[in-house]
């Protein structure tokens, strides 16, 4: 019988041969996550689950990326309580400081999450390492704390919506606008409790960075997962980053999916997602004229080497309106050191920009970039519920990073285009 | 009968009422607890600042063994437990919409706070009324009319019944 690259990968680790939509698994894990918001939760549970040793001190991963560097007495001593189990368990991977960098991008980097694993971790965004062919979901510190314990995890197997993706991308188009437009489609919970499998000619031409973006938002749909099948681009990427040698699974011609949605790229524009849900979108030709006070480039959705260059292209010789704060946090130690050689760095303080440290910060409203009433936001970030970037009364605009450069120069929502 | 404490091995003894606070689609776990928050685990902490952005009157008003009444994808965004933390322990015994976002559903069960789905108690019921819910049985009184909710899944009612999955852990997987 057939299967979904999604079932494979499940039915892989639960020991079956097949598995099919509906059915509960325990399933081991290759690799469990979490962050300096979320461990301290998961913590408490493992320990009243009784246990002296996480299931596997190599395959537990832990990132300070939050709240950090710490942003007050409180974030500071959640950190410690992390770092100090951390040592006590003998975790190698521990990040913080000038380790560290937001989760979802390093630990792609790193060489530590590849195709055909299983990842779990106590953050949403972990959908993310979908791009590389895995099988990647978040969940809540109580089954994290569940997972360090035992290496395992109940899982009901999800049905797959396939997303086919055909035609040639316009300039200054996109993962993420393919991810927008698709979330715009679907609905926030278009995809609820489905695996979410992209495809198409287009997917395969698209750049890594572009499929971790467009993974890393199938959570905006309400999607358990977005995965893309590996090949030669997934595996040049992982080659590069770890000398383990990855699982390949693909979906089988004749596998059952739940629904199939076919795209034409032809005539997508980048796309902006308005207030207050990431499935608000409009094409940005066609947002009038919205007067902004901030600009975020960054985070987990677009806080890559590659997202910084594409914001480069627009902000290189020219300044940021006078009206706003432009804010750049590149995603890694790793793509800060990058940035910096290649000039990006340099080109984004010649046009007024402020450079943080790589972090969640601002997406989250956390620190380093918070809004206050009124204020109004275009962001790479991956939501803008409210209140999400601080005051309710503030609003995000979701775009990829040509329109929020543009918009910064322009200091108004717009795209390359418009400049 | 009030039921002061969730008490999931009698689940099929238990019986809700309260006072409903009603919300609408797409509640995300941002305005549930925003991250400003985020920087303690402390349950009680937590509960302080449950909607403290949308529903201000929310956490200095609600009463152990109230309910909450919501539309569709209830829950969805971050991952955050602190969000259904912080709702059970403002005193929210159930939570009844049309439907859940996944991360939120899996949370809420592993912590203790059942949910049950019901899109015609959704829209029926009213905010500041009362209501009396039968867990087990899905029976949903308010507003005048009787809805049947949509069972638990036979997997959650045994997550239930072992206490939580942090019980369900140590009873079944570890034999403690």
């Amino acid at each position: 019988m057939s299967m979904t690259i999604t079932e494979k990968i499940l039915a892989a680790h639960a020991g079956r041969d097949r598995v099919s939509p509906g059915d509960l698994i325990e399933a081991k894990v290759d690799v469990a996550l979490a962050n300096d918001v979320t461990a301290p939760l998961a913590l408490k549970v493992f320990g009243e689950i009784g246990v002296k040793k996480v299931f596997d001190a190599d395959r537990v991963v832990l990132v300070a990326d939050h709240f950090v560097p710490n942003k007050d007495i409180a974030s500071a001593e959640q950190v410690k309580l992390v770092r100090e189990f951390a040592r006590r368990q003998g975790l190698r991977n521990y990040f913080e400081g000038g380790e560290s960098g937001i989760e979802h991008v390093i630990l792609p980097e790193k060489g530590l999450v590849l195709p055909g694993q299983l990842i779990i971790g106590a953050d949403s965004h972990t959908c993310t390492y979908g791009a590389l062919g895995a099988f990647s979901t978040g969940v809540g510190s109580t089954d994290l704390g569940a997972v360090m314990a035992t290496g395992e995890i109940w899982l009901k197997v999800p049905p797959t919506i396939l997303l086919r993706y055909e035609g040639s991308l316009q300039p200054y188009v996109g993962g993420k606008d393919l991810i927008l437009h698709t979330i715009g489609l679907l609905g926030v919970e278009g995809a609820l409790y489905c695996a979410m499998e992209f495809t198409g000619g287009v997917i395969s031409r698209l750049p890594m960075y572009q499929r971790f973006t467009m993974s890393n938002m199938a959570i905006e749909a309400g999607g358990k997962n977005g995965i893309i099948e590996p090949d030669e681009t997934t595996l040049a990427y992982v080659a590069e980053r770890t000398s383990l040698k990855p699982d390949i699974f693909r979906s089988d011609p004749d596998a059952q999916y739940e629904k199939v949605v076919n795209i034409n790229v032809d005539g997508i524009e980048p796309q902006v997602a308005f207030p207050h849900l990431p499935s608000n979108v409009r094409p940005v030709s066609e947002v009038g004229n919205i007067p902004i006070d901030q600009v975020v480039i960054g985070s987990c959705t677009n806080g890559r080497l590659e997202d910084l260059r594409d914001a480069a292209r627009i902000l290189k010789g020219r300044k940021i309106s006078p009206s706003l704060r432009l804010i750049i946090m590149p995603g890694s130690p790793l793509i800060y050191k990058l940035a910096m050689r290649e000039g990006i760095l340099e080109a984004f303080l010649d046009a007024g920009a402020v450079i943080g440290p790589p972090c969640c910060g601002p997406c989250l409203g956390g620190h380093m970039g918070v809004l206050a009433s009124g204020e109004r936001a275009v962001a790479t970030t991956n939501r803008n519920f409210v209140g999400r970037m601080g005051h309710p009364k503030s609003e995000v605009y979701l775009a990829n990073p040509f329109v929020a450069a543009a918009s910064a120069v322009l200091g108004r929502v717009g795209g390359p285009d418009d400049m | 009968m009030i039921c002061n404490e969730v008490n999931f091995s009698k689940m099929e003894k238990m019986m809700i009422q309260g006072r409903i606070w009603k919300f609408g689609d797409d509640v995300d776990t941002d305005v549930i607890i925003p991250a400003r928050y985020l920087n303690v685990s402390a349950k009680d902490e937590l509960a302080k600042n449950c909607f403290a952005d949308i529903r201000p009157d929310f956490a200095g008003g609600v009463l152990v063994g109230d309910i909450l009444v919501a539309g569709n994808n209830f829950g969805c965004g971050s991952s955050r437990e602190h969000a259904p933390l912080a709702i059970k322990a403002a005193g929210i015994r159930v939570i009844i919409a049309k439907s859940f976002a996944r991360i939120f559903y899996r949370n809420a069960f592993n912590i203790g706070l059942p949910l049950l789905e019901s899109a015609e108690a959704s829209t029926g019921l009213s905010d500041g009324e009362d209501a009396i819910i039968d867990l087990a049985a899905g029976r949903i009184e308010g507003n005048g009319r009787v809805f049947q909710a949509r069972p638990i899944p036979d997997f959650m009612a045994k997550l239930i019944d072992a206490g939580g999955l942090v019980d369900y852990i140590r009873k079944v997987k570890i034999g403690k």
